[in-house]
């Protein structure tokens, strides 16, 4: 016997759907209901959310009352540090070397692979080797600045306030920015090799080919890159569990980490789906922006 | 004057050649380091350093033997686990979001949009947003700690994903054969079974290397849902190898790359699968 036409999608959409909506819909919509649940009360209020946002204990601190020159500023301002420098560098980086990759460098391919290694690993592997990279002694940036005889960089970065953050947002970009080469680079692929050829032909220079043709017709993957890039700052988590903890002092703790902190040390859930809720709406624009573009 | 106009621009080239390349190894130096590390005893480094050429007399594989063996760290269990967690959490939703993606690509149903949308949604949503009602229901269900709570839930992420992957790949195989099998009265599921499944196994290859090293590199949801030592994946007894206060970076970076080895090897068979899962993000569909 044949289904009747508006059952047949069921049979192909009811199997997934039911694990989606018991594993991801229903958990997201009781974390929204549990933010507001007040423990003491058994009442819905936004008590959590308050007591969240003001804490002043450095290991989950959201926003600081008071600004010094060094960390801790609270996890939500480490964040948007984080986004602040790790986007730009790794957007213009990437777009800069996609081009010589694309038109001027042999073995393209090869370092390509290369710089792609770092979205090939564990991010709780990365923030180990981001740990190495700035170690005393042993790791790459200390024995530079060393070298080179500037005595506070050649200590370990990531036990002291000063450096903690700086050593972690530097170390994900030689993570991330294989990811930005690669989305680049499949786009200049589209862009035909003869704009560039008659470019040359009038004597354009390599800056000017970059700025006024290959530039404008990369807006799409640049956007991509950033928002991709933005997201990705904002939800990081293996990378600064595994390097720091979020110390010293918490000057590097993150939104994700602190939801963490009040799960499995301070084990006040309710707290926890709160500042979910927080790291959810402070990422919703851009995913919106994502699908719309997706849809579109 | 011809002549020594190319020989400049031949110059130039070159010379953008090597900083690119000198930047290229630059960039591999800390694998490097953490390769030369990991062959000798610590002390060896803590004295010599590692930015030289290593004694052959001293190479050894002990900080690999002592991070897979030792039971205080115990990454051969870490290992074991790993590989059940990501093959079942791989297998899983390639299945079941197949199924999905047929639909999405060759199927018209009430809330279609919506229910991409919330696809979309899900794919880019924090893993934060989940887990505290989970592990309360976990707990109450007996799953809290056990394999089958980690693979269902990796695996209701992971159908997000590939139905978005595997629905853009079913869309470029022509509609003209779904349409003409429907003429000869093909059902759905023999269309999908038939004629769409075997012609998207690239993909179907693609979207489980990409889920498996997704689950293998996932930290977070085995920190709250794996406990005990018998069930911890291989992320969480890696970092667990840095002490609180001491660092044995020789065990360390034998852990780093034992762990890491999985997805580097599974990326070097399959490069062009990933590079071009990740790609297509910047090319306009």
């Amino acid at each position: 016997m044949r289904l009747a036409k508006h059952l047949r999608p069921l049979v192909f959409l009811a199997p997934p759907f039911t694990l989606i909506a018991v594993f991801v819909i229903y958990p997201i919509l009781a974390t929204f209901y549990y933010s507001f649940y007040d423990k003491n009360t058994g009442l819905l209020s936004l008590n959590n959310y308050k007591e969240v946002l003001l804490s002043s204990n450095p290991l989950n601190m959201i926003i600081a009352r008071s600004f010094s020159h060094t960390p801790p500023w609270g996890a939500l301002v480490h964040n948007l540090v984080w986004v602040a420098l790790h986007v730009p560098i790794v957007t213009f980086l990437g777009l800069i070397i996609a081009y010589l990759l694309k038109y001027h460098v042999r073995g393209s391919t090869i370092i390509k692979a290369i710089l792609f290694l770092g979205i090939v690993i564990p991010p709780a592997v990365g923030g180990l080797i981001i740990r190495f990279m700035f170690e005393a002694d042993i790791g790459i940036v200390p024995i530079l600045f060393s070298y080179v005889g500037v005595e506070s960089l050649s200590k370990t970065w990531t036990l002291y306030p000063q450096t903690a953050l700086l050593a972690l947002i530097l170390g994900s970009v030689w993570l991330w920015l294989g990811f930005s080469v690669t989305v680049f680079a499949a786009a200049m692929e589209t862009i035909p090799r003869s704009h560039i050829e008659a470019a040359k032909v009038f004597g354009a220079s390599t800056w000017q080919i970059f700025y006024r043709i290959v530039a404008p017709q990369l807006k799409p993957a640049i956007t991509v890159v950033v928002v991709m890039t933005l997201l990705w700052d904002l939800k990081i988590f293996d990378i600064v569990y595994a390097s720091t903890g979020g110390g010293p002092g918490g000057s590097t703790t993150v939104l994700a980490l602190v939801m963490y902190n009040y799960f499995a040390r301070a084990l006040d859930y309710y707290k926890s789906a709160a500042v979910a809720v927080i790291l959810t709406l402070v990422v919703i624009p851009f995913i919106v922006l994502i699908i719309r573009r997706e849809r579109g | 004057m011809k002549k020594s106009f190319i020989s400049r621009r031949a110059f130039k080239t070159l010379a953008l050649n090597l900083v690119v390349w000198v930047f290229a190894l630059a960039w591999m130096l800390p694998f490097i380091g953490l390769v030369a590390v990991s062959i000798q005893p610590y002390r060896e480094v803590v004295v010599k350093g590692w930015v030289r050429v290593p004694d052959l007399s001293s190479l050894t594989l002990n900080n690999y033997i002592e991070a897979l063996r030792n039971p205080l760290y115990d990454l051969a269990t870490g290992y074991r686990n790993s590989v059940i967690v990501a093959f079942l959490s791989s297998l899983i939703p390639v299945v079941a979001a197949a199924l999905t993606a047929y639909a999405f690509a060759n199927l018209d149903f009430r809330l279609k949009a919506l229910l991409f949308a919330t696809i979309l949604f899900i794919m880019m949503v924090p893993q934060q947003l989940t887990v505290v009602p989970l592990f309360l229901l976990y707990r109450n269900l007996g799953l809290y700690d056990t394999f089958q709570g980690i693979i269902l839930l990796h695996s209701a992420w992971g159908i997000a994903w590939v139905t978005f992957f595997l629905r853009n790949y079913f869309r470029f195989i022509p509609r003209s054969l779904v349409e003409a099998a429907r003429v000869d009265g093909a059902s759905e599921i023999t269309i999908f079974y038939k004629i769409i499944l075997p012609l998207s196994i690239p993909a179907l290859i693609a979207s489980f290397i990409m889920q498996f090293t997704w689950v293998w590199n996932d930290l977070f949801y085995a920190l709250v849902f794996l406990a005990s030592r018998d069930k911890q994946v291989i992320t969480q007894k890696v970092v667990m190898l840095k002490g609180e206060f001491h660092i044995d970076w020789g065990l360390l970076t034998a852990g780093s790359i034992i762990s890491m080895s999985t997805p580097l090897i599974l990326y070097v068979v399959f490069n062009k699968y990933f590079m071009r899962g990740v790609a297509a993000w910047g090319v306009k569909r």
